[in-house]
């Protein structure tokens, strides 16, 4: 079967390619709300629990930094569906220019996350023989805080990977690839990018509003 | 059976979008400092929701995908709402506590 | 009105293998460990999956002889529970999951639809190696200590008070559940979108609809299995506490998370070897399967209703009484579809033209076996029989019933069906049906005492026992050796018959699913042209291409009293 450019020799037609590789990361992306979803889980569990101790470390989270990243994120999920409309109509350097901005965004994300993270150490907030609080519940308060690591943690680690994503995406657009008409892999990156934003969409109020109020 | 390549999403409507989820953020935060009691939780999840909503619709395509498409989205919902449910059948059901090494107060010497 | 045939290669004559097929078509070990063939990608499982089922069974072997006498006269306590431990997680993760939609999966989906390859096939390599590199994770674990938890790996034990290789294990088999979910997400979009024209939903066969199935399960259970390891490992490793009692922890959450993945992944084990079954028995019986939708449908239906049951392994380990009765009732009703299958096999052997060719004997094991062990789990999933048998050797028994009379069984018939399609070549048959019929019997004097044993009380993994089981454990570990021997003939006659087999037809049985179109073994690519399908799934009677003589009988039309049909 003769290569029309992008196209891959199981395939009969770029249609069926494109159809394709849109279905693969739509089910990808279903084993990730699974995935995701065991972290939901637990979470629950113990926040019915421990509604005081989830309280209580929520109140050590840093309310603004959550918001803007949230904000940063939501604008970076903005830029993607940018992005994607760019490859679309062809136009190459603002495909670019937006992928560049999605990757700068989701940097300043993971930028701010790092110092909250450095901030949780200096405070003895990192689960183990380190961990201090003065609470008569600490000890759930530990498992709140287990939580907050593992599922912020396991977010960052698909952001980093979706950061790598980005970048190859950035380099095969530079060189024109995504602009002749098939711009499938934009389209799913984009798709991975979105899941990613709406994980977060989810951790920030249960882990940063929990009992704001008090 | 593909996605309509022809139809260029208007950049007005990502702009909405964007802006709608922006606003949805703000109402949370300042919801989130009003005491409602079991309800906060509530309102939480359902803006959460409904920015998910927003985002899975217009920002991932899924108001112009086959239908297949929205039927994985669904699957997942509802596998991620079957784990949930489930499991909480267990954990709701529980009678409550009544002997004293119920694990709620767990021993202070754990913790420094 | 058949499809268009395979490579002009078929044409050559019958006793010659075609000339150019997947096997020849290159040389060298890069073109293999290279390759993007799912054809050749399926032998690479199966030689993995062969080496892991040596081990998992040399683990075995061990057990059955320290079991040997009451006081336990082998191995201490501690080594024992590593045994059972890695028997178990080398049978579960490293064989029964993988093995038939990795080995006859691979090789048969895109043949069975009419497809050149899967939709992923660099994903299929690929899953191959992460396959391989968790087994490498874990043979260290094994290799520097082995894990002594049971595949089970319960917290607080396996998370804080186990000294032995749990993190390193808990990561190999994380890694390896990439390879179910990869290839899940594969055969689930290579179903949707790449079927040939004319091949639609009601046209593919069973083995292909047990497929799809597996694969939702595989892609919506394994990453629940996945993120409940990496919890584990971080309690372990990096003290995150999540089922620490002295924290509050809840050890009952992990028992929810794990089982929430592993009972599914027992019909992740199961559904493909009834996948094999049906069309075995179509076959053998040579007509049309029965009640095929209702088949179809049940298989999507185990593979949902068994995310419904998954407490039913909680029952004493302190749920609430009400979710109990619950996933008591959901556990019965998964049963349903099941039986509907079994109910339609037995209506489509009834009035075939029923042959006892090796793998239909595989076929007949299977359903029988697979009855004794399905109805035995009902007894588990009836609240107060399980607090009887529960942790006893009637479990054991009863998912050995299924795991090996079952779906072992199913791998091993269907490795025999479509051998000839594989290799070319045919097995022998004589010495095969010989090796069926001393695996069956094996089997059975294996696993039936232990059933005996787990009612009258015996504790599973136990290094030891009162000296009044010791009979029926005598001859639990003698089946043992018998059912050893009848795994390895067939490992013996399959690699001989590569190179003196009779050299096998396109369709040998014959059978009527696509994939005989394509020659033994077939091209590269599959078939020639596209195939464009035209007929509905084993309908013997109008398949002339088959060469079939006409059935003999006799068809009567019309009842010979007036005005019984209601007409005049």
């Amino acid at each position: 079967m003769e290569r029309t450019g992008a196209l891959l020799g199981q395939f009969r037609d770029l249609d069926q390619q494109r159809d394709t590789v849109a279905l693969g990361m739509w089910v990808f992306l279903l084993t990730e709300i699974m995935f995701f979803g065991g972290m939901f889980l637990t979470y629950t569990i113990y926040r019915l629990k421990f509604p005081h101790a989830f309280a209580e470390g929520s109140r050590e989270l840093d309310v603004v930094k959550g918001g803007w990243n949230t904000a940063v994120l939501i604008a970076s999920s903005f830029t993607m569906a940018l992005a994607v409309r760019a490859a679309q109509m062809r136009k190459r350097k603002l495909l670019c220019i937006l992928l560049a901005s999605t990757m700068i965004l989701g940097g300043v994300f993971l930028g701010v996350k790092y110092f909250e993270y450095a901030q949780k150490f200096e405070h003895h907030l990192v689960p183990g023989p380190d961990f201090h609080m003065s609470a008569p519940d600490a000890a759930q308060v530990q498992i709140f805080f287990s939580l907050y690591f593992a599922m912020t943690g396991m977010h960052a680690l698909h952001m980093i990977i979706g950061e790598g994503m980005l970048l190859a995406l950035l380099i095969y657009s530079w060189r024109g690839k995504y602009t002749g008409g098939y711009f499938a892999p934009v389209e799913n990156g984009g798709l991975y990018w979105h899941f990613v934003d709406i994980v977060w969409i989810f951790l920030f109020p249960l882990l940063y509003l929990v009992d704001l109020h008090r | 059976m593909s996605e309509s390549k022809q139809h260029v999403i208007p950049f007005k409507t990502y702009a909405l979008i964007l802006a709608a989820l922006l606003a949805l953020t703000l109402i949370t935060y300042h919801v989130a400092l009003v005491d409602l009691g079991p309800w906060n939780i509530v309102v939480a999840i359902v803006i959460a929701c409904t920015k998910a909503v927003l985002v899975v619709l217009f920002f991932m395509h899924a108001a112009y995908a086959p239908r297949r498409t929205r039927l994985v989205i669904l699957a997942g919902v509802f596998w991620l709402l079957l784990l949930l449910g489930l499991t909480l059948a267990d954990y709701l059901t529980r009678p409550p506590a009544t002997d004293s090494i119920s694990s709620n107060n767990a021993p202070a010497a754990y913790v420094r | 009105m058949s499809a268009t045939t395979a490579s002009p290669a078929a044409a050559s004559s019958p006793l010659q293998p075609p000339r150019e097929n997947y096997l020849n078509a290159s040389y060298g070990i890069r073109s293999w460990l290279l390759t993007t063939d799912h054809k050749r990608i399926a032998l690479l499982y199966l030689i993995s999956i062969t080496s892991f089922f040596a081990l998992g069974g040399v683990f075995a072997l061990l057990i059955r002889l320290q079991l040997l006498t009451p006081e336990g006269w082998l191995v201490g306590p501690d080594t024992y529970n590593r045994l059972f431990t890695m028997h178990g997680i080398v049978m579960i993760f490293f064989f029964l999951i993988p093995a038939i939609p990795g080995v006859l999966g691979n090789f048969l989906v895109p043949l069975m639809i009419g497809a050149k390859d899967l939709a992923f096939p660099r994903l299929n390599l690929l899953s191959w190696y992460i396959f391989n590199i968790g087994a490498l994770f874990t043979f260290y674990a094994i290799l520097t200590g082995g894990i002594d938890t049971g595949w089970t790996f319960y917290p607080p034990y396996s998370s804080i008070f186990s000294n032995s290789q749990v993190a390193a294990a808990v990561i190999g088999i994380f890694i390896t559940g990439f390879t179910s979910i990869l290839t899940g997400l594969n055969f689930i979009v290579t179903i949707h979108t790449m079927r040939a024209p004319g091949m639609t939903w009601w046209r593919l066969p069973i083995f292909v609809w047990a497929h799809y199935a597996t694969s939702i399960i595989m892609v919506l259970g394994t990453p629940v299995l996945a993120i409940t390891l990496v919890l584990v490992a971080g309690e372990r490793l990096l003290h995150l506490g999540f089922f620490d009692p002295r924290l509050g922890g809840d050890p009952l959450l992990f028992q929810h998370l794990f089982w929430f993945y592993s009972h599914p992944a027992v019909y992740i084990m199961i559904l493909p070897a009834m996948g094999v079954t049906t069309e075995i028995v179509a076959t053998f019986a040579r007509k049309n399967l029965f009640g095929y939708k209702f088949v179809a449908a049940a298989s999507l239906a185990i593979a949902v209703i068994g995310f419904l049951v998954w407490a039913h392994h909680m029952f004493v380990a302190g749920l609430s009484i009400y979710a109990a009765m619950a996933f008591s009732m959901l556990s019965y009703l998964v049963a349903i579809p099941s039986a509907v299958k079994v109910f339609n096999w037995t209506a489509t052997l009834y009035r075939g033209s029923v042959s006892w060719q090796t793998p239909m004997l595989y076929a007949l094991g299977f359903i029988g076996l697979f009855v004794m062990g399905g109805m035995t789990g009902l007894f588990l999933a009836s609240l107060g029989a399980d607090v009887h048998v529960h942790d006893t050797y009637f479990v054991v028994a009863h998912f050995h019933y299924i795991m090996v009379g079952g779906a072992v069984m199913g791998y091993l018939g269907g490795l025999h069906f479509w051998w000839p399609k594989i290799s070319g070549r045919m097995y022998p048959e004589g010495l095969s049906r010989a090796a069926a019929i001393i695996l069956f019997v094996g089997f059975n004097l294996t696993f039936f005492p232990q059933f005996v044993l787990g009612y009258l009380g015996m504790p599973r993994r136990y290094a030891s026992y009162p000296p009044e089981f010791q009979v029926l454990n005598v001859l639990s570990t003698a089946g043992a050796s018998i059912l050893g021997l009848g795994y390895i003939l067939p490992i013996i006659y399959f690699v001989w018959s590569m190179r003196y087999g009779k050299v096998a037809s396109p369709n040998p049985w014959p059978a009527t699913g696509l994939e005989w179109q394509a020659s033994s073994p077939p091209p590269s690519e599959n078939f020639e042209t596209t195939p464009v399908v035209t007929w509905e799934p084993y309908d013997f009677e109008h398949r002339p291409d088959l060469g079939l003589p006409k059935p003999e009988r006799a068809q009567p039309e019309k009842l010979e009293a007036p005005g019984l049909q209601g007409r005049d």
